[in-house]
């Protein structure tokens, strides 16, 4: 009876309703698929002066390459700007991001809401701090040192880096998952005769994966979506995708190669549009967890 | 638990924390008290097809065996702090004393470019925060009220503009509002004005920007009010249903009320991430017009000729200081919360 009397709506705001939705939703998607299409074009028409209809049938592309569409950019920024590089090193960084992140963490998020203690509340108000500071600013504070010890520049030190900058979200995220894991659980395999690390081990490790992978989703938006960290303390041959694609920028105004960023870009986000396909559930718990739960 | 027993387990997030975030902000204090080595120079004797003459030159070797030795570069105390690149006082005594009116002042003042950074900094997230928070709320409004079918795929294109690397959601928008680009095309034809450009004006810069910030944090306040939409409680809808309430009237008295917890933790997370706003600044080229306090520590890191530690030090205290000013509401409501459940 209740669903009845609330999906009785005035048709003006019916309207009202779908017009905004439909908004959003064109606001929201259109721009990626316009990318996505435009990335098979020639320059001349992503970017028409004459017409910008070009861009949908491709005038430009067919007189420059005989076809509706190219894959120039695509493989002007895979093969000749080595962009398969930074993909690889993108990936490197990532993994080994999630799976440290991963480890730290869920042993001090399981402490954390385990403990009970005045102190461990302080700590996560520590955490909170910490997750409010800039990553530039902690950035300016690494560059030196890291050139001084010859630390500058390569994999592993970014991957701590982010590791460190990804740990207060994470700590906050797995606390609150293993608040939700009743503490009879290991306090009863502990009554039995495991020590805390045993009850860990045997009793919460085996309920604890969908708040793991949930929390590993964000870690690798947090280590996949860098900028600052991955552009500031990684040289050039070690460069991921993201400082990758921000260079062609600066070296793009020549024709043809602003393609390459365009496929670089679309490139880029394809990994993401994955991601979210398979684990759009995870994600949406996994932005109101931290909201729900205070 | 066992106090020995947390200690070991929290000890290695620990120790990433601390070397790789408070150690990072205590060396950006100190660094923000030194500032870089001036160059040694040297008379040397130079004779050309005039005679010759005495001249300063720098001497390179000396400068680097300096550098070497003292990296950190030479004690400056708040000199940094004071200079005209951040809070600049002595341009600001004199510009007070010049200008004509409060609006002259601004202008100087708003020349200057710390208080440019810091003032659409503000800008930005005083603008931004608050539309996310709106937009979010209808949208997850009008999102509740779709038939079931068509929600999964509603949230699945608004999870993108979120979800995508903020540099390349923002390049991904740039392109579009070209001169050349489908937006900007349109906006031109709209206008009627062939030669509007959005990357040309500063006002128009500002709010493009903006727009981008809005279209990439929306989706996250809509995701948060969404999932509170499911929570609202049937018994006190259908209470107000009976007591006659409009459909106005029970947004505005059951369900706002009860996503409030929420509206503050969207703010509170928007607040953070507004602040340190960068990356739309880099993929819109948008320094000539705006420039965020993020952005200037990392042009100040990333010179082509040299890097500017220092200035950047200072910049990053600063910054530093206004994101705890920024946080201590929040702080101070925790803290209640929690001594209220000790209590």
């Amino acid at each position: 009876m209740m669903s009845d009397i609330v999906h009785r709506r005035s048709p003006l705001l019916n309207i009202i309703i779908w017009g905004l939705v439909l908004a959003w939703i064109v606001a929201a998607g259109f721009p990626f698929l316009w990318t996505l299409w435009g990335s098979f074009k020639v320059q001349g028409d992503f970017f028409s002066k004459a017409d910008w209809t070009n861009a949908l049938y491709g005038v430009r592309t067919q007189i420059e390459t005989g076809g509706v569409l190219t894959g120039k950019g695509y493989h002007g920024a895979w093969v000749t700007q080595e962009f398969w590089l930074a993909a690889l090193n993108t990936s490197i960084v990532v993994v080994s991001v999630v799976v440290i992140s991963l480890t730290l963490g869920t042993l001090g998020g399981y402490a954390l809401a385990r403990s009970g203690k005045k102190y461990a509340f302080y700590l996560l108000i520590l955490a909170l701090v910490f997750r409010a500071m800039p990553h530039i600013t902690l950035v300016s504070g690494y560059l030196l040192p890291f050139f001084e010890w010859n630390l500058w520049g390569h994999l592993p030190t970014a991957i701590i880096v982010m590791v460190a900058i990804n740990q207060p979200f994470t700590l906050w995220m797995l606390h609150s998952f293993f608040l939700n894991i009743p503490k009879d659980l290991d306090e009863s395999a502990m009554v039995d005769g495991c020590t805390r690390f045993q009850a860990f081990r045997h009793v919460i490790v085996p309920v604890m994966w969908p708040g793991v992978v949930t929390t590993g989703l964000f870690s690798f938006l947090l280590a996949y979506n860098d900028f600052t960290v991955t552009a500031t303390l990684l040289s050039q041959a070690n460069q991921t995708m993201v400082p990758k694609i921000a260079s062609f920028l600066g070296t793009t105004q020549t024709e043809g190669n602003v393609m390459f960023a365009v496929a670089a870009v679309v490139s880029a986000t394809a990994p993401l549009f994955v991601l979210i396909l398979f684990f759009q559930r995870q994600i949406v718990s996994g932005l109101t967890a931290g909201a729900v739960k205070g | 638990m066992k106090n020995r027993t947390f200690f070991w387990f929290i000890l290695p997030s620990l120790i990433t924390m601390l070397l790789f975030i408070a150690l990072p902000i205590i060396s950006v204090a100190v660094q923000s008290l030194h500032i870089e080595h001036e160059a040694v120079m040297v008379e040397v004797k130079n004779c050309g097809p005039f005679g010759c003459k005495q001249e300063l030159q720098v001497d390179v070797e000396e400068t680097a065996k300096l550098k070497q030795e003292r990296p950190l570069g030479q004690f400056n105390g708040l000199g940094t702090y004071t200079n005209r690149n951040h809070l600049a006082f002595t341009e600001i005594g004199l510009a007070w004393q010049s200008s004509t009116g409060v609006v002259d002042f601004m202008s100087k003042v708003l020349n200057l470019p710390f208080y440019r950074a810091l003032a659409f900094t503000l800008t930005y997230t005083f603008v931004v925060t608050p539309l996310v928070v709106t937009f979010g709320f209808m949208i997850a409004l009008g999102v509740n009220t779709l038939p079931k079918k068509i929600k999964g795929p509603t949230i699945f294109i608004s999870l993108l503009p979120m979800i995508v690397t903020p540099l390349i959601g923002s390049l991904i928008l740039f392109w579009m509002i070209d001169a050349n680009g489908i937006l900007g095309s349109t906006l031109q034809w709209i206008f009627e004005d062939p030669d509007l450009s959005l990357k040309a004006s500063p006002p128009l810069t500002w709010i493009m920007l903006m727009v981008y910030g809005v279209w990439h944090s929306a989706p996250f306040a809509f995701i948060v009010f969404y999932a509170g939409l499911q929570t609202v409680p049937a018994e006190t809808m259908e209470a107000a249903m009976i007591d006659g309430a409009s459909r106005w009237e029970r947004t505005r008295y059951v369900v706002l009320p009860h996503l409030m917890p929420l509206t503050v933790f969207i703010l509170l997370i928007q607040l953070m991430d507004n602040f340190r706003v960068f990356e739309p600044i880099v993929s819109f080229s948008a320094q000539a017009s705006a420039t965020s306090l993020s952005w200037i520590i990392y042009n100040d890191l990333v010179g082509t000729e040299s890097q500017f530690f220092g200035s950047a030090g200072a910049t990053s205290v600063l910054t530093i200081i206004g994101v705890s000013i920024l946080l201590i509401p929040v702080l101070v409501r925790t803290w209640r919360d929690f001594n209220q459940k000790v209590v």
